[in-house]
């Protein structure tokens, strides 16, 4: 019997030649990435009380970028509590409000397939689309981790996703992960590991890959794998990382699968997911008409620069409606530089944008551009659970960058195709 | 855990972290996260929890994010175990992490507010005293009954390291 891709993972990180799902084993971490939240200021005071040492500064990635900036003094020594911590630990990748854990992890050439990694994140599982096995744990979990280097795992099962055909303009990662939590069900891969494999994973580029394997949480997935191959493996040379070989990280063709679930992506239509779930998504035209009061582009799902250069596309030479406000909080402190040097930003303030600093900003309620009661939002972010993004009665849509500027742009959620190109 | 049992405090599907440990409370200390615990689906409920009592929920119990304030809260309100038809997975292994024990149990959804329940860890079982039914749960693997025995994994780890 063949293995998949999560069992390889697993099993050379808990020093196996192979694992079966259901073991539980212990594995050795090779990275451990947290940011100020779920970070120093929750497992400090464990360390502590252990008397304990970090078991590897240079494995430790630290971000912060859910309380930036500050705006009041409880987040300002969150941010204190940060910094002291990552000099007071020799750190040296600590990020300091330059932008989104998981977008910045990779950007700084920290993955490489085959890595086993956790993050203090639940959207940690964006790791995956480099060919590492990453998933999200809490605080003290990652104080565990930090004190010993490793944790524990109970093999999953794997659930592979297949996507074959071609996206139609207007249509990108988005809209699949949004078909995906309608069709499975938010929670559906209850903590298996989901492969997303086929001719049209295999096309898109890295930024798309992480948006997909980013959204594996809303899942209920515990990681969301996509085997490594030269588009990966020329991404991270860009960063100046080393990828290293990818061909042990590839699933075995007679691996065995829990499930397997075919999709074909010619027929996918943009996807708009109604309050207060990501599994309530359907054709963005079934949504036409619902008036919106703030249009969001932000977060690792949805404010990359591939993100951003969607929204531009939509927003060229139009403007924000009158009624409706476009806030941009671009995803890292790098995408927001190469969207200022090829003019996508110049699109987007031109467009009417209030450009917002770089960080998870709105979309977990944390930093700015939260929402009054009653206000209804369209967001590029992954998650819409009732009062997530501020007021309880709010409520939130989600959609594609291209649909959250097509609504900014009609003041009511429609069709981006109605305002692309070719579309 | 009295012989009278504790009281069911019983919530739907997809209960998330959002309404576990409102975003807006993670500022502060777990004291006001916990007062606002599950605030948004039972306005009584951080007010009138006792301590031994029990959370049942139904499928995806705890999704969202891996904020463990989400089960920080409930043991801070001294509840004694959530029993749900699934879990999210982050919100699992951070339950057992405070020392609270997760039970995957398949007829929760048997159990109605107000009820009276006891739970056997070590036997997998849920007892309503209200109905005299019994509810089998599935098993907990056995590392995660050491860290809620020692409760949770920072007392269990202060113990198992030299």
């Amino acid at each position: 019997m063949g293995q998949t891709l999560a069992e390889k993972l697993i099993a050379r990180a808990a020093g196996n030649d192979a694992v079966r799902p259901g073991d539980t084993v212990t594995v050795s971490i090779d990275l451990a990435m947290m940011h100020d939240s779920s970070g120093p200021r929750r497992f400090m005071p464990i360390l502590e009380r252990l008397g304990a040492k970090v078991w590897a500064p240079d494995k430790i990635v630290l971000v912060s970028d859910h309380w930036v900036p500050a705006v009041d003094p409880q987040s300002a020594q969150i941010l204190d509590i940060t910094r002291r911590w990552a000099r007071e630990n020799n750190i040296k990748a600590f990020y300091d409000m330059v932008g989104i854990c998981h977008v910045v992890l990779p950007q700084g050439g920290h993955l490489k397939p085959g890595m086993f990694v956790v993050g203090g994140d639940s959207h940690s599982t964006t790791g995956g689309a480099f060919g590492c096995y990453m998933f999200g744990v809490g605080s003290t979990d990652m104080a565990g981790v930090l004190v010993t280097g490793e944790t524990w795992l109970k093999v999953p099962e794997s659930i592979k996703i297949e996507w074959t055909g071609k996206l139609r303009p207007g249509v990108c990662a988005k809209d699949i992960n949004l078909a995906l939590c309608a069709h499975m069900g938010l929670g559906g891969a209850e903590y298996r590991t989901v492969e997303y494999t086929g001719s049209l994973i295999a096309g898109l580029g890295m930024e798309e890959r992480m948006t997909i394997s980013n959204m594996a949480a809303e899942l209920g997935a515990q990681a969301g794998l996509i085997a490594p191959d030269k588009t990966t493996c020329d991404w991270i040379k860009a960063t100046g990382g080393d990828p290293g070989d990818p061909s042990p990280w590839q699933s075995d063709n007679d691996a065995d699968y829990y499930a397997a679930h075919t999709f074909d992506a010619d027929s996918l239509e943009p996807q708009v997911a109604a309050p207060h779930s990501p599994a309530n998504a359907a054709p963005a035209s079934e949504h036409k008409g619902v008036a919106i009061d703030q249009a969001y582009i932000g977060a690792c799902t949805g404010a990359k620069l591939a993100d951003l250069k969607m929204a531009a596309e939509v927003l060229d030479g139009r403007h924000v409606a009158s009624n409706t406000r476009l806030l941009v909080a671009p995803a890292s402190r790098q995408d927001m530089l190469q969207a200022n040097s090829d003019g996508t930003l110049t699109k987007l303030m031109d467009a009417g944008a209030i450009m917002m600093p770089t960080g998870c900003g709105a979309c977990a309620g944390f930093g700015g551009g939260v929402l009054a009661e009653e206000e209804v939002c369209i967001s590029s972010t992954s998650r819409n659970f009732q009062g997530r993004m501020g007021a309880q009665s709010a409520k939130v849509y989600l959609g594609s960058p291209y649909s959250v500027a097509a609504a900014a742009v009609a003041g009511e959620i429609r069709d981006p195709r109605e305002f692309l190109k070719g579309a | 855990m009295s012989s009278e049992g504790g009281t069911a405090w019983v919530f739907g599907d997809n209960i998330d972290t959002d309404q576990l440990a409102p975003g807006g409370t993670l500022k502060s200390g777990i004291d006001v996260v916990a007062s606002h615990c599950l605030g948004q689906v039972n306005p009584k409920f951080a007010n009138d929890v006792r301590p031994g009592d029990y959370v049942v929920g139904g499928s995806n119990f705890g999704i969202g994010s891996s904020r463990e304030q989400a089960a920080h809260a409930l043991c801070h309100l001294g509840v004694s175990a959530v029993i749900a038809k699934s879990f999210g997975g982050i919100f699992y292994r951070n339950a057992f992490n405070f020392g609270l024990m997760a039970l995957v149990c398949p007829d929760a959804s048997a159990i109605t507010h107000g009820e009276r329940l006891t739970v056997d860890p070590e036997k997998g079982t849920v007892h309503n005293l209200t109905r005299n039914e019994t509810y089998s749960c599935e098993a907990v693997p056995s590392h995660l009954v050491e860290i809620v025995r020692a409760g949770g994994l920072v007392p269990y780890l202060e113990a198992n390291r030299r």
